[in-house]
Order: C-alpha cells, then sequence, then structure tokens
C-alpha cells in the first residue's frame, strides 16, 4: 500500500544528496562503533564455561593477582581426569621502558612446554630452555620487535617482584625463539617465558606461591567435573579456587581495567545520544526547508496520517540504511581485528547484534522523524503557502 | 478523464440546497465572512459576501492586495473555514466539514493551480501530475496513463521525464495545471497563476485554462491582478476591503 508512495519518499531524500550523505555516513559510522563495541560487550558479558575445553586455568577465587600455594600442585594432581599440571606467574618485567610492554611469565618449563604444544621451537633450543637456569625463550614477533638474537642477554626491570638483594635487575639469557604453529594464535609470540624456579627462589616476596595452575585434562568432554572437583577440594580455605577456560581467564585478565560491558554502554551511550542530536537537527532542517511543498500534499488532499508516514519513513529509512551499511562494516572489520590481533580479538557479530542494532535504527529513527512529522501535522496549509 | 461536474451525494455531510426548478449552482456562499486574530486584534477580511458561481463557468476575482481574493479562493476551495455563513459546492454544505474530512473532499473535487508551481522538485513532471492519483485506487499503470494524458492536453507529452528544473516557467505552469487536472476535478481554483510568467507564457497558459473551460466544460475560479488575464474569463467579479462591489 505504502509503496507507491515511495517515488515521495525518494524525493525527499535525494532533495540534497550531499546532506544526506553525509548523514548516512555518520550513521554508518555511529553503527560501525556500535556493532565492534556491542561484539565486545557480548565478549564481556558472556557467562563462563569450560565444556568440551581440555586446558584450564585455576587462579584464586577473589582475584587473578591473588597467588595460590604451590603446594596446591600435588593436590590437583591427584584428582583423576588431570593429565598434566604446570603453573605460571605474571612477572611484569618492563625492558628499557614502560612503554615496551610485552607479556612475560616466570612457568614451570617442562610441564608448560608439554601442555602448550602451539609453542613450536627446535628441539635443540627446547633442551637449551629445560636445562638452563636463566634462559628464557621469546616469540618470533618480539624478537623482530627489538632485533633481539639467541645467547644475547635481556634484562628485565621488576614492577612486581624485586631481587632478595634489593636489585630490581633481573638477566636472562636469549636461548630459543618460537612461534605458534596455526596464524591465528600469533599473540603468543609477543610473549617471553622464563623459569619459574629462577624467579621464585630469587624474589624477595611471595615465595612457594604460583599466580595460576594450567590444567590439561585427559577429556575435553570431562572438563566440567574436573572443575568442579578442583574448587570442591579448596573450598573453605584460605585460598579458595576458581577453575576456568582459557578465554574466561583471558577475559579475567582485561576486567581488571574495569567493567568492559558498563564502560561499553557508556561510549555507545554518548554516540547514540550525538547521533540524534546530529541527525535530528539534519531532519528538522530537511523538513523546514520543504514546508510548501508538504503543504502543496496537503493542499491537494493528502491526509496527515500520510504526511506524518511519509517524514517518519524518511527518518527510519536513513537510520536503516546508514545503520546497516555500518553494522555491515563492522562484520567485515572483526574479522581484519582478529587477524591484526592473531586471534587475541576474535569477535563475532552475533545475530543478537543485528537484532539489537536494527530496534534501535528504527527507535532513533522515530526519536528523530517524530519532532518534524508532529510539525506538519500542526501545518497550517493556508500559512504554508502564503510562503 | 471525464468531462462535466459532478456530486459527491455519499458524502455524510451532503446538505444539497439547490432550489427545484433553478440552474445548479456549483459554488454558492451564503453570509460569508472571515476573520483573523492578529495579536489581541481581530481582523475582518471578509465581510457577507454572497456569491453564486454557476457549473462551467470561469470567473475572474479581481481586487487590489489585501482585498480578500485570495481568503476566499481558499474558502471555496476548502483550505479554510469561515467564521460565519455557508460554503456550498455542487449542493454540499463544507464549511462544517473536518480537516481530515476536507482533505478527502479536495483531492476529488477541487484542483488548484499556484503563482508559484509548486512542483516537487525531484520528480519529473510525470510524476508530478501523478500525486493526487496516488490517492485513489487507480494501479500505476493507469497512474502514469492518466498522467500522459493531462500531460497531452496540456501539450507536455514529450517533456514527461524533465523535471520542473529542466522546464521553463510557463512549461513548470502547465504541468501544474495538468496535475490539477489529472482527477478530473469539477472545480479548478487558479491563484494568479500568471504571476510569475512573461507575456507570452501568461498568454499560452491562459489560453489552456479558457479551452478547458470551453471544451471539457470545466468551472474555472481565477484570482489575478491582471486585467488583460481577466479577460480570458466569461465574468469578473472585483473584491475591495473584503466585500464584492461589482457583478460582471
Amino acid at each position: 500500500m505504502f509503496v507507491k508512495y515511495l517515488p515521495l519518499l525518494w524525493a525527499g531524500l535525494m532533495r540534497r544528496k550531499t546532506r544526506t550523505v553525509l548523514t548516512l555516513l555518520s550513521v554508518v559510522a555511529a553503527f560501525t562503533l556500535f556493532g565492534m563495541l556491542d561484539a565486545v560487550r557480548i565478549a564481556f558479558n558472556a557467562p563462563n564455561s569450560v565444556a568440551g575445553i581440555n586446558r584450564l586455568i585455576v587462579t584464586s577465587r577473589f582475584s587473578i593477582i591473588q597467588p595460590l600455594p604451590f603446594a596446591y600442585t600435588s593436590r590437583i594432581q591427584a584428582i583423576t581426569g588431570v593429565r598434566n599440571l604446570a603453573y605460571a606467574i605474571w612477572f611484569g618485567g618492563v625492558y628499557q621502558d614502560r612503554k615496551n610492554f610485552f607479556p612475560n611469565m616466570a612457568v614451570s618449563v617442562h610441564e608448560y612446554l608439554t601442555i602448550h604444544p602451539e609453542l613450536v621451537l627446535p628441539a635443540a633450543q627446547q633442551q637449551a630452555f629445560r636445562h638452563t637456569r636463566t634462559g628464557a625463550i621469546v616469540g618470533k614477533t618480539l624478537v623482530e620487535r627489538f632485533g633481539w638474537k639467541i645467547g644475547d642477554k635481556i634484562p628485565l626491570e621488576a614492577t612486581i617482584f624485586p631481587k632478595k638483594d634489593g636489585g630490581n635487575i633481573w638477566t636472562f639469557d636469549l636461548v630459543g625463539i618460537f612461534h605458534a604453529d596455526r596464524p591465528e594464535l600469533q599473540g603468543i609470540e609477543r610473549q617471553m617465558l622464563f623459569h619459574y624456579d629462577y624467579v621464585d627462589e630469587g624474589r624477595m616476596q611471595d615465595q612457594g606461591t604460583v599466580g595460576w595452575y594450567i590444567v590439561q585434562v585427559d577429556d575435553p568432554a570431562d572438563s566440567d567435573r574436573v572443575a568442579l572437583a578442583i574448587d570442591r577440594l579448596f573450598a573453605n580455605s584460605a585460598h579458595e579456587t576458581k577453575t576456568q577456560s582459557e578465554k574466561d581467564f583471558q577475559r579475567s585478565f582485561v576486567k581488571q581495567i574495569g567493567n568492559i560491558g558498563l564502560i561499553v554502554s557508556i561510549i555507545m551511550g554518548a554516540v547514540f545520544f550525538t547521533l540524534v542530536l546530529l541527525t535530528g537537527n539534519t531532519m528538522m532542517q530537511a523538513i523546514r526547508e520543504r514546508i510548501p511543498e508538504l503543504a502543496v500534499l496537503k493542499t491537494i488532499g493528502f491526509p496527515n496520517r500520510i504526511v506524518l508516514l511519509l517524514v517518519l519513513s524518511e527518518a527510519i529509512v536513513i537510520m536503516l540504511c546508514g545503520g546497516l551499511g555500518g553494522l555491515m562494516l563492522a562484520h567485515t572489520l572483526l574479522p581484519v581485528m582478529a587477524t591484526a590481533t592473531s586471534g587475541q580479538l576474535n569477535l563475532p557479530l552475533t545475530l543478537s547484534t543485528w537484532l539489537l542494532g536494527v530496534a534501535l535504527m528504527i527507535l532513533i529513527g522515530l526519536l528523530i522523524g517524530l519532532p518534524p512529522a508532529l510539525r506538519t501535522l500542526r501545518l497550517n496549509v493556508v500559512d504554508a503557502l502564503r510562503g | 478523464m471525464a468531462h462535466g461536474s459532478r456530486q459527491n451525494p455519499a458524502a455524510p455531510d451532503a446538505q444539497p440546497e439547490q432550489d427545484a426548478g433553478t440552474t445548479v449552482e456549483l459554488v454558492r456562499l451564503r453570509g460569508v465572512s472571515k476573520s483573523y486574530s492578529r495579536g489581541k486584534q481581530r481582523v475582518e477580511v471578509l465581510h457577507h459576501i454572497d456569491l453564486d458561481i454557476p457549473e462551467g463557468d470561469f470567473v475572474a476575482l479581481m481586487g487590489p492586495s489585501g482585498s480578500g481574493k485570495t481568503t476566499l479562493l481558499n474558502l471555496i476551495a476548502g483550505l479554510d473555514s469561515p467564521t460565519h455563513g455557508s460554503v456550498s459546492i455542487a449542493g454540499q454544505r463544507i464549511d462544517h466539514l473536518s480537516s481530515g474530512a476536507l482533505a478527502r473532499w479536495r483531492a476529488t473535487h477541487v484542483g488548484f493551480v499556484f503563482q508559484f508551481y509548486n512542483l516537487l522538485p525531484m520528480l519529473s513532471a510525470q510524476k508530478n501530475v501523478e500525486l493526487p492519483l496516488l490517492l485513489t485506487r487507480l494501479s500505476a499503470a493507469q497512474r502514469r496513463r492518466h498522467a500522459n494524458i493531462a500531460l497531452q492536453l496540456v501539450g507536455l507529452a514529450g517533456r514527461a521525464s524533465h523535471r520542473p528544473g529542466e522546464l521553463s516557467g510557463g512549461q513548470q505552469q502547465r504541468v501544474a495545471i495538468a496535475r490539477a487536472l489529472v482527477s478530473d476535478p469539477m472545480l479548478l481554483v487558479c491563484d494568479e497563476p500568471t504571476g510569475d510568467l512573461d507575456r507570452q507564457s501568461a498568454e499560452e497558459v491562459l489560453r489552456l485554462l479558457q479551452r478547458l473551460n470551453r471544451e471539457y466544460g470545466k468551472t474555472l475560479i481565477l484570482v489575478t491582478h491582471d486585467p488583460k488575464a481577466a479577460e480570458h474569463a466569461l465574468r469578473t467579479r472585483h473584491l475591495d476591503k473584503g466585500t464584492l462591489v461589482e457583478q460582471g
């Protein structure tokens, strides 16, 4: 029924092409941002699950920066279904300057390399790492970044763990360079790993503790039970545990910054508030310019509801065209971002984001279309024709 | 397009007012006054107007600026309502109709021609002419056919795909006349249709209006300042300070 009015709608939109295109672009930009941020929000608000996972991370139940006793090692290993157990601490060392940030961790070398087959390095370098107490292995990307080579001594300034002797500089021997076994894991090539024993014995505080345990299960289908068994084992102890997937662990790490979901929601709110003001003003201006034309339509008998519908549709069409364009752009950009971050930011655009996006487009369309539409309703034809 | 006048007996507000044995007056105004509020002041623009225009007539309304010509035309065309008095068109009282009912009535009974053409700049001549037909149940093909006939009638069939900006002033006004005609209204109201045209274009437009009256029986009311334009009408009515002063 409304189809026959489409040429009128089109005429309205095309009356000032530049303005329509610029408005569309602002809507595209806003919804591209919405698509990407909502993917982040969903990723951070997703419920934790360990189902089907063959590696679990055990941290303190209360905070990932709270250390766990090293003594848990044997008790976790004793749980049925645990195949291997490694542990690690976040060292947080700084190379030359704080801006040179990269992840560096002290790990239980033998178990860590066993549990992480995605770390690929020549057998000889692996052996050197296992047997060199001050040895470190570094990812290919990081080596290229600083121009390091095997045999280099790499000094890291401690930010968390000063040495027993009061010194702050830990020196490591670069004995191996690893790469990831598949492209989507290239993010790990920015890491530096060294011996837990070396750090634990040399540090001034927190000796005999680990940052987190990494558990390899016999059967991924059994990971739920294993996770539950670990957490039950330490329930009501001084150091209760939280066992989760690696993905959830990484999420917890980022969540230290703050409530990501809330931050994202506030940014999106600000973006849409600005969008409503900008496009609302543009719509008012566009309709104001067309008052004589709308008056003619009413003069020749167009009922108020059709004129109202035309103005509202114009706003909604702009929002839908720009908004869907923006979401499609986000859909294209997210995989690019995933590749660029070596899979660390792998955020798919979900159906719920699309649906929420379309609902927002219609809602904003109505919000910005209603004031000019109501103005056309109140339009006095005689006055408007008189100019 | 059908020719001649029609009544709309289906309209619920229809109140036939004709006397038996007399000619049907298409337009009948009785004791019409119109006043506007300007701040705290009340300005009466029309005073007790009685006016009859028979079907098939071509009346020119003349008078100085501010004499109430356009106000009178607006009342006859159902764009405005009188403060006092009655306005009947083809026997139907329109002065009591709601704004929605008036819009429906205008869509089927009146064609409008304005001084500045008032075409939609982004639509082709044909789409502009089709506009009133969007309010009917005609199919797209039927609308196109009707619009083409109307454009042929005003001599612009060859410019159907042109936008208003690509047409001269005279041509734009002829498109506007085609738009006014396309729904076959019983009454055409023209407010200074030649006011923005050069003499030659104005002459063409006036001859076209004359032809619509003579050959197609359309009832026309022409508001104009120009005595030469008024000469094309069958009769002239003069308005001065809101009162009809002369019968032509």
